[in-house]
């Protein structure tokens, strides 16, 4: 038979044949093959990078999976620095590999992330809304400043503005997103942008 | 202490039942229940707590689980919930963990004698008043689930 593991919501999408699926929350992240993640290095251990992903391994990154990296060029990666990346391999019994280059070569907007900018942690559930396509926030949002946005799928977030405070508003609001209704919402930007 | 390392074993037990480790090897799974206040029936309310923290970070399950404390009294009647006093002045007191998947029981334990009857009793009762308490935990997760 058919049985349930976790709790959350019944959805259905008739397209395609139709799906059904659970839409349950959770703040701890399990690696999925080909999710996008935000990654933390670790520890350079010869020709790999060890990242941090936020699963209960670290995953492995090759210097050579960068787009345009060579033996003799090789990618400038320290210790701290943030990855975007995809997962190539993530299954639970393997150590999971990550890649920062799509299946044709090319990097696709994954690599290291600049300097500066901020990191924080919100739950699984609200980077899946934010994913969606037209989300209401990320409009709303841009209308109050420019920013630059990475969104892992493993609960990460960076954020970039022109300056810390600014960076600073935008990640209260993303953090308080996850509790709050569509209206209080739209008050607290109306607010923020009304002083 | 020994009582609370025994609860602690009992806990455990009851969890490692219904959580389903094959789909994380390797991994362990590290469970923190802090005492607040307690007024009777600590062991099936740390039960409860501890089904709702495992519901609430979204681990496979392959059923809930409750847990329900029976007292039986001197004079034979059966108490549900007990408070502390109550505990002290019965003749018995019983713990049941009892799952959500045809209300079998995965746990039990008792402190103080009883006859099979008795236990049997017991027993049903608290599959019984396992209903009360699986119909909160969907009603906490309906609530949870709403504001999103």
């Amino acid at each position: 038979g058919l049985l349930v593991t976790k709790c959350g919501l019944l959805r259905h999408r008739p397209a395609g044949g139709g799906a059904f699926w659970v839409d349950s929350q959770q703040k701890r992240y399990v690696p999925v093959k080909g999710d996008h993640v935000i990654g933390i290095v670790t520890a350079k251990a010869g020709d790999v990078f060890r990242l941090d992903v936020g699963g209960s391994e670290p995953a492995s990154l090759s210097y050579l999976a960068f787009e345009g990296a060579t033996k003799r060029n090789r990618p400038n990666v320290q210790v701290g620095d943030l990855i975007y990346g995809q997962f190539l391999v993530a299954n639970k019994d393997m150590e999971p590999e990550m890649v920062c280059i799509d299946g044709s070569g090319r990097s696709n907007g994954m690599g290291i992330i600049g300097q500066d900018g901020f990191l924080f942690k919100v739950s699984l559930g609200l980077i899946r809304k934010l994913l969606a396509p037209k989300c209401e926030i990320i409009q709303e949002l841009s209308q109050l400043y420019p920013f630059e946005l990475v969104l892992g799928m493993n609960g990460r977030i960076w954020v970039k503005a022109k300056t810390v405070q600014q960076t600073l508003i935008i990640v209260n609001i993303l953090e308080a997103c996850e509790y709050m209704t569509a209206e209080q919402r739209k008050q607290a930007l109306a607010k923020l942008s009304g002083t | 202490g020994v009582l609370e390392r025994s609860r602690e074993q009992l806990l455990r037990q009851t969890c490692e039942a219904v959580v389903l480790g094959v789909l994380h090897p390797r991994t362990a799974v590290t469970l923190v229940l802090q005492v607040l206040s307690d007024a009777g029936s600590l062991l099936s309310c740390c039960l409860n707590a501890a089904c709702m923290a495992l519901l609430d970070a979204g681990l496979p399950l392959a059923a809930l689980f409750c847990g329900v404390t029976c007292a039986l009294q001197p004079d034979g009647t059966i108490l549900l919930d007990p408070t502390a006093r109550q505990e002290q002045e019965a003749r018995a007191v019983l713990t049941f963990a009892i799952g959500s998947s045809e209300r079998k029981v995965l746990m039990a334990t008792t402190k103080g004698s009883c006859s099979v009857e008795e236990m049997q009793q017991c027993l049903a009762a608290a599959q019984h008043a396992a209903d009360a308490v699986f119909q909160f935990y969907r009603d906490s997760v309906r609530r949870r689930y709403s504001k999103s």
